[in-house]
């Protein structure tokens, strides 16, 4: 069930729209905010509040790479592998990360607490490699840099 | 030459705030454009201007718009889409003019609008670009404060809506027609061409996509006139250009120069080569674009120039290939990047750019047979030409124009086998 403040936002999005339908990435975005990913339940409550067929939405969902249909960790790394990063050593930090973390990319922790993925040119070519930690675009990375990152006490590790 | 599009931004600093933006004489060309001009005045006005469009493939604005139907025979609203969704490897162009000058681009998107008499517009800004879209919320609220957005602008009779979209990811939404279904709230596909987003659009309304750098170069043009924006340029076309330079060079970065600069020019800006490796080649204008070599570094870098030597201008950030980096590798890492982007639409590219990835991922490791270079080619002979929308066009070219400069590159992937720049091969 969708809670009162997920409509509230939900509805919200739905009056900045077109219709109901065209607010459907921005209510999935919603639920990803609140819960980390969006489940089969949620995406079923999603479609009925934007009296959408639960297939239809589930269409939508999973043609965006950034609609999450799994659970994620606390903190998404999303390592950039396009041309510019790969040309100066995007591959071995993802090799890196791969080590540390113990998954491949694609694969989230067994404590939760990280996702790691690959993703697209980023638009930060002039401070390649790059990458994003959530919302957060981290750069001119090396792998001291990816280990500061793991390790940092923000909240995350306890 | 004095910068224009980027002359508000300061490096390091937030953005300007609106009213810092009028006190340097923003919101000017708005005022300007309702007060002197019909929109019919200020669309020639940008057509005479030869403003080619500067997402990629430099489609002349000025045509563009004049597809619209007219006002009267029109279904309403009429719609502005703000492309927004930079994704193209290797550019960083848009990011630099929405988080450096949010009201550059809120300002040419509402004279734009006017020109074209729009009702409604959308930001369409990928999901990654969290900054720009700070940026623009802060400068969306403050020019509704002021009054330049909303109902009966300054007076004029033209009333405008503009919100913002956050994207989802998938390169494809940077299409026209795939964005315009990720406004509706579908899978961003493309559509079958014609009828063509300006007559039949968003929700089937008239809708009007352009390019964030192209929409700020609007108001400075209606300011300043056409004869004044044809000058700057430096060969075959108009204006200025947000040109970027990344890869193994001293000082990467995006910069403004006058249209038609050429390579050794933007090489200089960006500092020339790091020491210790030297200048192979560079995609001028992002992934979706041909190789250009060291004998081509005077062809001036714009759409009309490059055209007559069969080449894209693209975005114009250019990415350069060092000697230290394998030129088939790079093209096998373009060609995942599109296996993985295409949305699957169509047959060709669904099923021949992985097909072709995995031909790259071969050779590099070892596992390349003889042939293999004719069917990459033969595929993309194919490919090109047989799909619904560009994004397998822009793979394939790198393919082609690779063969033609570094066949040598390829053979030696065979004959060794594998990648001659990994250790042990």
């Amino acid at each position: 069930m969708l809670t009162d403040d997920e409509k509230r936002e939900i509805e919200a999005e739905v009056a900045g729209s077109h219709d109901r339908r065209a607010a459907c990435i921005g209510a999935l975005k919603i639920i990803q905010a609140h819960r980390g990913w969006v489940s089969d339940e949620a995406l079923r409550d999603v479609a009925a509040l934007l009296e959408m067929t639960p297939d239809e939405l589930e269409g939508v969902a999973t043609f965006y790479s950034l609609i999450f249909r799994h659970p994620v960790g606390q903190r998404v790394l999303k390592v950039c592998d396009s041309v510019v990063c790969w040309a100066l050593g995007g591959q071995s930090l993802m090799q890196h990360l791969e080590q540390r973390l113990g998954v491949k990319a694609g694969g989230t922790t067994a404590d939760g607490r990280f996702t790691l993925l690959p993703i697209c040119c980023l638009g930060d070519c002039d401070h390649a490699p790059a990458m994003m930690v959530n919302d957060t675009l981290v750069r001119n990375l090396t792998p001291e840099l990816l280990d500061q990152i793991l390790t940092a006490d923000d909240g995350v590790n306890k | 030459m004095d910068p224009i599009l980027t002359r508000n931004i300061r490096p390091g600093q937030p953005p300007m705030t609106i009213r810092e933006y009028e006190a340097a004489g923003g919101y000017s060309a708005l005022r300007k454009a309702l007060k002197e001009l019909s929109p019919a005045e200020a669309r020639q006005v940008v057509s005479d201007s030869n403003l080619r469009g500067r997402g990629g493939a430099g489609f002349p604005t000025g045509t563009k718009w004049a597809g619209l139907p007219p006002l009267d025979r029109s279904a309403r609203p009429r719609m502005a889409m703000v492309n927004c969704d930079e994704m193209e490897p290797g550019t960083f162009k848009d990011r630099l003019l929405v988080e450096g000058d949010p009201h550059q681009l809120i300002e040419g998107t509402l004279v734009s609008a006017y020109a074209c008499e729009l009702d409604l517009g959308y930001i369409f800004v990928r999901a990654e670009y969290v900054e720009a879209t700070r940026a623009l919320e802060r400068a969306l609220a403050e020019a509704a404060q002021a009054g330049y957005i909303g109902p009966n602008i300054l007076g004029s009779g033209w009333s405008f809506d503009l919100k913002i979209h956050a994207s989802a990811g998938r390169y494809i939404c940077g299409e026209e027609n795939g964005l315009i279904n990720a406004m509706e709230g579908k899978r961003a596909i493309p559509r079958t061409k014609p009828p063509y987003a300006v007559m039949c659009g968003a929700w089937g309304k008239p809708t009007v996509v352009n390019n964030v750098e192209t929409l700020c170069c609007v108001p400075h043009i209606v300011e300043r006139g056409a004869e004044w924006f044809k000058g700057l340029g430096k060969a075959k076309d108009a204006g200025t250009k947000i040109y970027g330079v990344s890869g193994r060079v001293k000082r990467p970065g995006a910069f403004e120069l006058p249209i038609g600069s050429t390579l050794r020019e933007l090489l200089e800006r960006a500092g020339g080569m790091q020491d210790g490796v030297s200048f192979r080649a560079a995609l001028p204008g992002g992934a979706s674009t041909m190789f250009l070599d060291a004998s081509q570094m005077e062809v001036p870098l714009d759409y009309g120039s490059l055209a007559e030597i069969h080449c894209f201008l693209g975005t114009g950030c250019a990415i350069v290939l060092d000697d230290r980096t394998c030129p088939v590798g790079m093209v096998g890492n373009l060609q995942q990047f599109f296996a993985r982007e295409s949305c699957g639409w169509c047959t060709p590219c669904r099923d021949g750019l992985p097909w072709i990835a995995g031909i790259y991922a071969d050779l590099e490791e070892g596992r390349g047979k003889p042939g293999d270079l004719e069917l990459l080619l033969d595929l993309a002979h194919h490919i090109r030409g047989n799909t619904f929308c560009a994004l397998a066009l822009g793979a394939v070219v790198s393919i082609q124009s690779s063969l033609e400069k570094f066949r040598a590159d390829y053979e030696e992937h065979l004959r060794r086998p594998g990648c001659p720049w990994k250790a042990g091969n």
